[in-house]
């Protein structure tokens, strides 16, 4: 392969970086409050602080529906949005829309699932402390559940690796599209096979660092 | 702190938990409740804990009602008051010292008050050094010491103990329970005990209630419950104690495997007239002594109790049995099992 092309790979990769990286970041901002949300207004016999079953159930079936949408159908029904936001539906930055909102409902139910982990009996110590719901959430619950949190953020990171790769197929940029665009569409086997190896490489690496972090979290305590 | 329930009701679906219970409980000393699991305690405890509101009744702190306060006044009232479990509840996120500071962090304490007051405490729950412990590290007895610490991070007025020495063996019970006492008369606080072991009100409470079924049945100074209980539930939790008290000269010694049919039991100065052998003289009925011993109540009262058969028939027993009671003794006849 010529150094043209492997300059062609390395900016594939550091466009995938980029998208994983702000997708992750903003589906944590949209997923994590959602998350809370659903864990605190959840029944209070599973931890719920706030019950509210009405608002509960609405924001789970809201969820659960975003969640259940195939990416690539949900990213096109996102073109519009993402025309308003960033002014185009193609290109690396335009994918970040999309991508973020696909995340968003995973990422909120992998909070919702960390946080009913936590010890109902020390969340009503707090309480009976006198913790407002802000610091039971903030200094409690959080930190309570952090190694599952740290372990539900490296599977959000390796699923946005995967949706990356996918949202190449209709101009996203990066990897996937790379690996389209020449591995396939251009009969570049070599091409496709550095890209899938490149993404194999970053889902295991995020895999292990999510892995070690969570651990040395859990060892302290 | 003084505490005041006014014909309390508690509902969960159709099952009254709690149900019109009215009790007093002074201030500067230890109370406990008492009851077997489903009689209602933990519900009353999170009624009094304000951690949940009454369906019917009221709370009153120093006369003050607080059942129905509102959300913010409500979270300044929980800071006044201390609470320790029998899981001990502490936060795994954060080591002993941490876990101290929790309430105190949660007020806004500026740091290096938060500090120095964490230092006092872990050395007033005999816990100095072991500030940067993770909580995993330490055993049954220094999480509950950690946990005592915490609740007492911001002076609370009362300090309710759920079940505080369930999960403890006898001896760490013991420790902890001595603790407790020490901290009461120090701090002059108002601690309520809701317990199931019958040791713990007599080892450390000035006064009981006891609950069966979401009501009291039975209340009063510990001496009082122990010298002449009245309800069954409250005869059932005294026949518990004997034999499986683990306070070694304080136990009960059997003589017998057979249960006799009566009770008898001593307080204070009867404990040391021979009442027995006097009204075997008397009526020339003979006795049978199954089991006996004495223990104190409250570090101070004896109580003493003798388990014994009566000889002769069912009338000249009745007379035995006035007798003893004309002497201050008090008298249960033991079902036959």
């Amino acid at each position: 392969m010529s150094a043209k092309i492997w300059i062609l790979i390395w900016n594939s990769t550091l466009q995938t970086l980029g998208m994983v990286f702000f997708s992750t970041l903003f589906s944590l901002i949209l997923g994590l409050p959602l998350g809370v949300l659903l864990f605190a207004t959840g029944e209070e016999r599973q931890g719920g602080i706030i019950p509210m079953p009405l608002l509960n159930s609405v924001l789970s079936r809201i969820v659960n529906v975003l969640r259940s949408f195939p990416f690539i159908i949900l990213m096109i029904l996102l073109f519009p949005l993402s025309r308003l936001l960033i002014g185009t539906s193609i290109g690396t930055t335009a994918t970040i829309v999309p991508l973020s909102i696909a995340a968003a409902p995973f990422v909120a139910r992998i909070i919702e699932t960390a946080l009913k982990e936590v010890d109902p009996g020390v969340v009503q110590a707090a309480r009976a402390m006198g913790s407002t719901n802000f610091q039971i959430v903030r200094k409690v619950l959080i930190p309570e559940a952090m190694p599952s949190l740290v372990s539900g953020v490296a599977l959000t990171i390796i699923n946005l690796i995967g949706y990356s790769a996918m949202a190449g197929a209709i101009g996203g940029g990066g990897l996937g599209d790379l690996a389209i665009r020449y591995g396939y569409q251009r009969f570049r086997g070599d091409i496709m096979l550095v890209a899938v190896i490149i993404i194999l490489v970053l889902v295991e690496i995020v895999q292990i660092m999510g892995n070690r972090l969570s651990a040395r979290l859990l060892a302290r305590r | 702190m003084q505490i005041r329930l006014e014909n309390l009701k508690k509902k969960y679906g159709s099952l009254h938990a709690v149900n019109g219970i009215s009790l007093s409980i002074p201030s500067n000393l230890i109370y406990g409740i008492i009851g077997k699991s489903g009689a209602g305690k933990s519900t009353l405890v999170r009624l009094i804990s304000l951690l949940e509101k009454p369906d019917d009744g009221h709370v009153y702190f120093d006369g003050l009602r607080v059942d129905d306060l509102a959300k913010e006044e409500l979270i300044r009232r929980r800071r006044r008051v201390g609470m320790i479990f029998q899981n001990f509840n502490l936060f795994s996120s954060r080591n002993a010292a941490q876990n101290v500071a929790y309430p105190l962090e949660i007020i806004g304490t500026p740091k290096a008050e938060i500090r120095f007051r964490v230092a006092e405490l872990l050395d007033l729950v005999g816990l100095a050094d072991r500030g940067n412990a993770p909580i995993s590290t330490l055993s049954g007895g220094q999480k509950q010491r950690v946990a005592i610490a915490r609740a007492l991070a911001c002076n609370p007025d009362i300090l309710f103990c759920d079940e505080a020495t369930s999960a403890l063996d006898p001896q760490t019970t013991h420790s902890i329970l001595a603790l407790l006492k020490e901290i009461q008369r120090k701090m002059g606080l108002t601690i309520v005990m809701i317990t199931h072991q019958m040791e713990v009100v007599r080892d450390v409470c000035d006064l009981v209630a006891v609950l069966d079924d979401g009501k009291v049945v039975e209340e009063g100074p510990v001496a009082d419950i122990f010298a002449k209980p009245e309800s069954d539930v409250t005869k059932e939790f005294l026949s518990h104690l004997v034999g499986t008290d683990a306070g070694g000269e304080e136990q009960m010694v059997q003589w017998s495997s057979k249960r006799g049919a009566y009770i008898l039991r001593f307080r204070g100065e009867t404990t040391d007239q021979p009442i027995l052998s006097q009204i075997v003289r008397e009526t020339g009925i003979d006795f049978n002594i199954r089991a006996g011993g004495v223990q104190k109540v409250g570090g101070e009262v004896e109580i003493g109790t003798l388990v014994v058969d009566i000889q002769g028939s069912g009338k000249e027993q009745e007379d035995v049995v006035a007798r003893l009671r004309e002497r201050g003794v008090h008298v249960e006849r033991e079902e036959r099992v």
